[in-house]
């Protein structure tokens, strides 16, 4: 405890937490288009840290992640929107759409945890396109979830009459919908830090660690492996579930193209390459990785008439080139990540002497 | 409480058309320091791996304790109070000296996900627990200056010890050492005999897989001996060294 109490890291503290609550301000001033990045940039924090328990601290190569977010979200949309004319609140919606997540984790974890690596990574894979598909047609014979068009008109979060859609007016500030969005989510990313925290140094986190380094001595010592790594799954299934809960409220929106594999892709690079396992590297490495496109989507195009005069290549093209570059570069000369825990950092580079 | 600890009744394991195990049996007594040697490949190993549940029996089976253990269970075999270590070397790499031995405490605690999360009393409680018997493990097997480092980043020695002290952490009543002395010193054996005879004082039954025929007769109240996944012979030191048929074994007769 007694770190907590030192005065440098209490200033630290403090000066993290001006510069969360002023940073939607800032970005305002930019549009509010900046704030809705800001806030999925968070959104996808909270998601590469439950993908982290997966393949961070229990080593399991999840490629379908995006399932459960899915699950989280259509959970949310049918209870919270005129499709089904339900609009049950938060505090029945969130915890149904965990659970439901968490089933839907246990359901492909228990068949496929004896497959180790790539093979899981496929099963995985063919879990998050199944779902996806799922999403996509059922709406025939009974229409469940309208298909390809989608699910509109959903509700947005709400504790009682406070909405965190629209502007409302907040100690004399006039504070827009994304915003407000942008509290509650940093509320909930900070517990989800507090979480991966507090499970890493926990009992099960060890085992978890132990699973990942040598699976036959964690057996030998008494870990049940199978039921650690359900767990690990079922924890990040839940995660997932409530971040897509958000993601359904916050849009107003959900349709079956949101959950492409492309962006199980995009959370499990955010892990990667901001550094498995180590939860300020995976922070760093989902904020760079969701607004890094974002900004390569509002600055190419004008970075081109500047130098050139004209534009020479598709500016949406060419932000996926230099994305895919920087992701390269960074696995080349940063293959940890970018910030590593100092034991993989060693590691590492152990290997390669 | 039974004067016999483990009991191997017809052990039988087949790798396609190789009998590694023809109808094992031997007795393991409370208390004993138990040697179990052979030449390569007489199946010591495969043995160990059928009693700890890495590898299914295709024959046979064991009473430890009072009950038949179950096959392909390896977390039930150390729940039920067996421990081992392995001849190659299996710590957790990454992991300090002392984590390596608070893993080792898993099976005997209980904090689930939600102690984790909300970190109640009880939860801390036995955190503090843990941490207090790994480093009093480290410090019996006398490497708890090395605690903070890297279980890869330790000496061979001071690895086999660590991988000693993980196992005693799951509170066994029967400690299984692959080939402990595998690739040590003189002196490094001789220091690892002391740690073993220390271990049986306190109370532990051990089972002894060993090249070092010298250690073993020397450490072992019986010894069995293997030899192309037959049981040659189970006696005392003294009268398995001068049986003929081990003589042979190990000359190749």
């Amino acid at each position: 405890m007694s770190k907590w109490l030192n005065p440098r890291s209490a200033f630290g503290i403090a000066l993290i937490a001006v510069a969360l609550l002023g940073l939607p301000f800032v970005a305002a001033m930019g549009g509010q288009a900046w704030v809705r990045i800001l806030d999925f940039a968070i959104l996808y924090v909270f998601l590469a840290l439950g993908l982290n328990i997966v393949v961070g601290f229990a080593g399991l190569l999840d490629l379908g992640y995006i399932a459960f977010y899915a699950v989280g979200a259509y959970t949310w949309a049918l209870l919270a929107s005129p499709h089904f004319g339900l609009h049950l609140p938060i505090w029945v919606i969130l915890p149904i759409g965990a659970g439901l997540a968490c089933f839907a984790g246990v359901l492909l974890g228990s068949p496929t945890l004896k497959l180790r690596g790539d093979y899981l990574a496929i099963v995985t894979l063919g879990f998050g396109e199944i779902v996806r598909i799922f999403m996509n047609n059922l709406n025939a014979p009974v229409n469940i979830t309208n298909g390809p068009q989608g699910i509109t008109l959903i509700d947005p979060v709400a504790f009682g009459d406070f909405r965190f859609s629209g502007t409302s007016q907040l100690f004399g500030l006039s504070v827009s919908g994304p915003i407000k969005y942008y509290y509650l989510l940093v509320a909930l990313a900070i517990l989800v830090i507090v979480i991966n925290l507090r499970l890493q140094h926990s009992r099960i986190g060890r085992a978890w660690q132990a699973i990942r380094e040598d699976e036959i001595a964690a057996k030998a010592v008494g870990i049940n492996t199978r039921n650690i790594k359900l767990l690990a799954f079922a924890m990040g299934a839940s995660f997932g579930g409530i971040a897509g809960g958000v993601f359904a409220a916050m849009q107003g929106f959900v349709s079956p193209e949101s959950f492409s594999l492309m962006e199980s892709i995009m959370i499990l690079a955010m892990v990667v390459l901001g550094g498995m396992g180590h939860i300020p590297g995976v922070i760093l490495g989902a904020v760079l990785l969701s607004i890094l496109p974002e900004v390569l989507r509002y600055g190419v195009g004008p970075a081109q008439m500047a130098l050139f005069g004209k534009m020479l290549v598709d500016p949406e093209s060419l932000r996926m080139l230099v994305f895919g570059l920087a992701l390269v570069l960074v696995m080349r000369f940063k293959p940890a990540g970018l910030w590593p825990s100092p034991e993989r950092k060693r590691e590492l580079q152990e290997a390669g002497q | 409480m039974s004067e016999v600890l483990l009991k191997a009744e017809a052990v039988a394991k087949h790798f396609g058309g190789v009998k590694a195990l023809q109808e094992v049996s031997l007795t393991i007594r409370r208390g004993e320091i138990y040697g179990l040697i052979g030449p390569n490949g007489a199946g010591k190993t495969t043995f160990f791996n059928c009693m700890t549940g890495l590898y299914v029996p295709d024959g046979g089976g064991f009473v430890f304790d009072g009950a038949p253990l179950i096959a392909d269970a390896p977390h039930q075999a150390a729940e039920r109070g067996i421990a081992r270590t392995f001849q190659n070397i299996r710590l957790f790499g990454n992991m300090t000296a002392l984590e390596n031995v608070m893993v080792g405490r898993h099976v005997r605690t209980k904090a689930g996900v939600l102690g984790a999360m909300f970190q109640n009393a009880a939860t801390k409680a036995e955190e503090v627990a843990i941490r207090q018997r790994a480093s009093d493990l480290l410090h019996y097997v006398r490497i708890e200056e090395r605690a903070d480092d890297l279980a890869k980043n330790l000496s061979y020695g001071d690895q086999r010890r660590l991988e000693i002290a993980r196992a005693l952490a799951t509170e066994p009543k029967l400690l299984c050492l692959d080939e402990p002395a595998a690739g040590m010193n003189a002196t490094e054996t001789a220091e690892l005999r002391e740690l073993i005879e220390g271990i049986r004082r306190d109370g532990t039954t051990i089972l002894l897989i060993e090249h070092d025929v010298k250690l073993v007769m020397g450490l072992c109240d019986r010894v069995a001996v293997l030899d192309y996944g037959a049981l040659v012979i189970e006696d005392v030191p003294a009268v398995v060294q001068k049986d003929q048929r081990v003589i042979e074994a190990y000359l190749g007769a």
